[in-house]
C-alpha cells in the first residue's frame, strides 16, 4: 500500500535511500516546473514500458501539483 | 492524481512506493527549489513584500495602529504564534480609534495565495474582489508576505511589454 509522505520525508528518502522522484502530470506542466531530479511519467502513460527506465530496487516517490 | 499513480506503480511491481500528496505546490511554497522553463518572476512569490506588518490577536489596537502607521502601511495581518494568518486589519480598522483587542477589530479568514500562484491571476483576483493587497502564505498557512496590487499591475505590464 502506498504511503503518504510530507516534504521532509521526501528529502530524507532522496538523500538517504536514493529514492526516485516521478511527476505524473502532463509533460507541459512538468516542463514548466518540477522538483529537482524528477522524471516525468504522465499518469495516462504509466505502464510497465514507461516505468522501465526506473530501478525497481529503489523506492519511488510520486507527486502531482497538490491534493487534487 | 498522485494516489492513483502510486497504486499503479505498486500494481506494476514497484515497492516501496510513496505519495507526496501535497505535491510541487507545497514544495515551492516552502521556498524549496524547482526546475523548469517557467520563470519565477511570473509568480507572486518573487514579488511578495515580506516587510508587511503583522500582529497578534491579543494585541491592542492603539499600539498596532501606531506601529503600522510608522511603518508606512495601511494594512496589517493577524497571525498566531506559528505565524499562521488568522485575519487582517484593513484601512477602516486601522483608521478607527477604538481601544479594543485586535481580534475584535480584524476581518477573519482573508483570501490567500501560494508563492507559486501566477502573478497575472493574482491581478485578476484583486481587481475582481477590489483588493489592494493579497497575502501570500505557505501551504500550512504561515504568512510569507503580501503582494500589492499596484506592484503586481506594474509587473504584469512590464512582462507583457517584453513578451
Amino acid at each position: 500500500m502506498p504511503t503518504g509522505i510530507d516534504r521532509d520525508e521526501v528529502q530524507r528518502l532522496l538523500h538517504e535511500e536514493r529514492a526516485q522522484l516521478v511527476e505524473v502530470l502532463p509533460p507541459d506542466e512538468y516542463e514548466d516546473e518540477h522538483l529537482p531530479g524528477a522524471i516525468n511519467i504522465p499518469l495516462k502513460t504509466l505502464d510497465a514500458e514507461t516505468t522501465g527506465q526506473l530501478d525497481a530496487s529503489r523506492p519511488v516517490i510520486v507527486y502531482c501539483y497538490d491534493y487534487q | 492524481m498522485s494516489p492513483r499513480a502510486a497504486w499503479r506503480f505498486e500494481s506494476i511491481g514497484f515497492s516501496p512506493v510513496y505519495d507526496y500528496v501535497a505535491g510541487k505546490a507545497d514544495w515551492g511554497s516552502f521556498g524549496l527549489p524547482l526546475e523548469g522553463h517557467r520563470p519565477s518572476s511570473t509568480r507572486v512569490g518573487a514579488h511578495a513584500r515580506t516587510d508587511v506588518p503583522a500582529c497578534g490577536p491579543h494585541d491592542r489596537m492603539p499600539e498596532v495602529r501606531e506601529r503600522v502607521r510608522a511603518a508606512g502601511w495601511d494594512t496589517c495581518f493577524v497571525t498566531n504564534e506559528e505565524g499562521v494568518v488568522l485575519g487582517r486589519l484593513g484601512r477602516a480598522a486601522l483608521a478607527g480609534a477604538d481601544d479594543v483587542l485586535v481580534e475584535e477589530a480584524m476581518t477573519p479568514g482573508p483570501s490567500t495565495v501560494r508563492p507559486s500562484f501566477e502573478l497575472d491571476k493574482a491581478v485578476e483576483r484583486m481587481r475582481a474582489q477590489d483588493l489592494t493587497t493579497l497575502p501570500v502564505t505557505r501551504s500550512d498557512g504561515v504568512l510569507i508576505g503580501v503582494i500589492r496590487r499596484e506592484d503586481a499591475e506594474q509587473q504584469a505590464l512590464e512582462s507583457s511589454a517584453t513578451a
